[in-house]
């Protein structure tokens, strides 16, 4: 469990990470979102012992950072923002340093190294210097050496940041398949990843955690969750005809005006009866479909103002 | 000390991995050479010693060590190595004496393989070989102070030549502390014993009588305590300096 209370840090001349608590407990996959700046990496850098804050405390399975560093590094397997590793080395001995420093040694980190390379699919680079390496190669060295030791923390600073679509599918699936009985902190702003691989998801801004919940009851709470979508095979005014709704609710025109988005200002499912009534006045319907919230809609609403 | 081993032997590697460690034994024995036959006149002296190649080393590890020393944090705060090297469960001192080590003993490889000028001064003629071996102790134990300085300067900037540049000045001021140029410029009025201890944060005052197979204990602890409190200095400026 990872429990943070009260921390605040500020560099220079900003409020990086303002008054921020956040408990994080074991089996969650958390999608930690929010727009460039907003203090994402800071909180990683904080967390993992790399920066100190000026208040407030970490502690990790009951462990203080403060006080007890070495002890909580050794339970995290940390990717860097941009994956940094050092270029000179070959894979294999980049990953026998990393795992000498985990406390491997002989059969064991031999074992170790080839598990890890295997899961994360380089065996057939092992023995190339890294910086010879693709962008999603020394993306996955990253990943390798933050699991190498199992660890039951695992923080990833944007860990598909820059990879093709194949590439970011095939670290998700890494992901979701490490994830069980751990707990995974994913900094990001490709709001796609959390509702793939997240169980929950928390939204800062400026510093302060302004959302926090499962992607669904995030989703929830945009404008357009139980809109219903409506489109037209050719011009028609529902708008007359949809005055028989109880529902409070407004009409927008979909953007090549090929039809019309039904949106509830309740938030209420509006689609049972919108279905019965386009199908009593026999509408020229192509389509009709009740929408899910969109993150982005949320997450931009909620971030607004905070610097691009 | 099991971290401080596998850092130093990840940062001993590396020297070798590229062509840096090659390079820089090679001009180090030959701007050697040079020193010693060219300018220290070895051969005219003819006299069985090697205190014309001694008394060069601190005017050629001026240049030579702040270009081992100038990547030491530099680099890895540029490439954001520093980042993962510090969130794994060591400490910072490790990482520091870790790295310095590494670098001291390829200084120290260095040195030795300029075996074949002892070989030379014991086929020329009889030289007193403890006083020659008090000697490279000596000189070893100077690049270590020129590395510690190396090893601060470059945890100040994550640009490498800046790291050399300000290395290279430093050196520069602790070597002439001790020089009789400087030592005579000081007025009449100032206690001699202000100038006496003024002189003794010089290099060469220490190196002076190494180089001649004095190893006294001072000079050891001298050279002890400068690499320490350096290497302290770099923990302290990594810490404050490793976000921005």
């Amino acid at each position: 469990m990872i429990e943070i209370s009260n921390l605040t840090k500020t560099f220079s001349d900003s409020v990086v990470l303002n008054n921020l608590s956040l408990v994080v407990e074991r089996g969650e996959v958390l999608g930690f979102l929010g727009p460039n700046g907003a203090g994402k990496s800071t909180t990683m850098r904080v967390l993992t012992g790399f920066l100190s804050a000026n208040k407030g405390t970490i502690k990790v399975n009951g462990h203080d950072l403060e006080s007890n560093a070495v002890d909580v590094k050794k339970m995290i397997g940390y990717l860097p923002e941009g994956a940094p590793s050092y270029g000179d080395m070959s894979v294999i001995s980049f990953m026998k340093f990393i795992g000498e420093i985990r406390g491997y040694k002989g059969d064991e980190l031999t074992e170790r190294i080839n598990y890890v390379l295997g899961l994360v699919d380089l065996q057939g680079v092992s023995s190339q210097a890294i910086e010879t390496l693709s962008k999603g190669y020394k993306r996955r060295v990253g990943l390798a050496q933050a699991i190498i030791h199992d660890p039951q923390i695992l923080l990833l600073d944007e860990p598909t940041d820059g990879l093709d679509p194949n590439q970011k599918q095939q670290v998700r699936a890494l992901i979701k398949s490490l994830s069980k009985d751990k707990i995974v902190v994913i900094s990001t702003h490709i709001l796609e990843e959390v509702t793939s691989v997240c169980t929950r998801a928390v939204i800062i801004s400026q510093g302060k955690i302004v959302a926090d919940g499962t992607p669904a009851e995030l989703e929830s709470k945009s404008r357009y969750h139980n809109a219903v979508t409506i489109k037209l095979l050719r011009p028609y005014d529902i708008s007359e005809d949809l005055l028989e709704l109880k529902e409070e609710f407004s009409i927008e025109m979909n953007e090549n005006s090929s039809g019309y988005c039904v949106v509830s200002e309740k938030g209420e499912s509006l689609f049972t009866s919108i279905s019965a009534i386009a199908h009593r006045k026999t509408w020229p319907i192509k389509e009709l479909y009740a929408t899910r919230g969109q993150l982005e809609d949320v997450f931009s609403k909620l971030t607004q103002g905070a610097q691009g | 000390m099991n971290m401080i081993s596998i850092i130093f032997r990840r940062e001993f590697a590396s020297y070798f991995a590229t062509p840096l460690a090659y390079i820089f034994v090679v001009i180090f024995l030959i701007t050697n050479g040079i020193f010693t036959f060219e300018l220290g006149g070895f051969y005219a002296r003819g006299q069985a010693d090697l205190l014309p190649f001694f008394s060069f080393h601190p005017w050629l590890y001026l240049f030579m060590v702040p270009a081992l020393a100038m990547a030491l944090w530099a680099d890895e705060r540029k490439s954001g190595t520093i980042e993962l090297l510090l969130t794994l469960p060591i400490n910072l001192h490790h990482a520091v004496l870790g790295k310095f080590a590494a670098a001291w003993a390829l200084m120290g490889v260095a040195l030795v393989l300029t075996f074949p000028i002892w070989v030379t001064v014991n086929y020329l003629g009889e030289p007193d070989n403890g006083v020659i071996a008090a000697a490279y102790i000596g000189s070893w134990l100077m690049s270590g102070g020129f590395l510690a300085i190396g090893s601060c300067m470059s945890a100040t900037t994550k640009n490498s030549v800046i790291a050399f540049v300000l290395t290279v000045s430093l050196c520069f001021i602790f070597i002439v502390i001790g020089s009789p140029i400087l030592l005579d410029s000081f007025p009449a009025w100032i206690p001699q014993f202000f100038v006496d201890s003024f002189a003794t944060l010089g290099f060469l005052t220490h190196f002076d009588s190494v180089s001649k197979g004095v190893l006294d204990i001072r000079d050891i602890l001298f050279f002890g305590v400068f690499i320490f409190a350096w290497l302290f200095a770099s923990g302290v400026v990594i810490e404050i300096k490793k976000a921005n």
